[in-house]
């Protein structure tokens, strides 16, 4: 069974994604590693912003062995740049 | 008032937003874009500013809670987004309090917890066409 979440992706992961929002299916019992892991495969000049890539599911910041869950939104975040 | 917009703010709506009969002090705080940039020597000419508009929001509604039960202070704060010029403000903060002690105190806060938690980012345009995405630094 798989899974129905959307992704967005903010400022320089926006750019090197190319895409600002997307609809995703993933396997079921899949965590956001595993989501950044399919995400970098098509853009492997993106794998080198893993460390500095925050996660939020659903507005909350969690880490990467979190699981997704159907409807999911998950944002992908570079270090923010606000004021 | 807790808003991101993607139009001018106005400073004297926010000092409305918080001032009370209770008030002696009102502190404001512009961040304003300026030409010169921390990560780089190249003259800057403007900036972009991009948000996750729904937990900004929230994150700035948390940071203006906390705010106001530190230092007993009423918050306003607006977040612009998009093409920002020279001299534009990017985000501007009200603290309305008693004294202004603890309105200045709150109004530093603000801005300091702003800069480290608030999903906005930033890319500096420069004058020699080249542009790139700056995160702030820790300190504030």
């Amino acid at each position: 069974m798989n899974l129905s979440i959307s992704v967005l992706a903010f400022a320089r992961l926006r750019e090197l994604f190319g895409f600002s929002a997307r609809e995703l299916d993933v396997p079921s019992g899949s965590n956001l590693e595993m989501l950044w892991e399919r995400l970098v495969a098509d853009r492997p000049d993106a794998a080198l912003l893993r460390a500095s890539t925050r996660f939020a599911r659903n507005g909350v910041l969690v880490d990467g062995l979190t699981s997704l869950a159907d409807g999911d939104e998950i944002a992908l975040m570079p270090p923010v740049g606000g004021g | 008032m807790i808003a991101v917009v993607d139009t001018p703010i106005d400073l004297e709506a926010l000092v409305e937003a918080v001032r009370t009969d209770a008030c002696g002090a009102v502190v404001t705080f512009l961040g304003v874009v300026r030409a010169t940039s921390a990560g780089d020597d190249r003259p800057v000419d403007g900036l972009t500013y991009e948000a996750y508009p729904a937990m900004a929001l929230a994150e700035m509604q948390a940071i203006a809670n906390e705010a106001s039960g530190a230092f007993s202070a009423v918050i306003a704060i607006v977040h612009r987004t998009g093409v920002l010029h020279l001299g534009e403000a990017s985000v501007r903060i009200a603290a309305a309090s008693a004294h202004r002690g603890v309105a200045f105190d709150a109004c530093e806060y603000v801005i300091d917890q702003l800069k480290l938690r608030v999903p906005v980012w930033k890319k500096e345009h420069y004058i020699d066409g080249a542009a790139a995405w700056r995160a702030n630094t820790i300190a504030p």
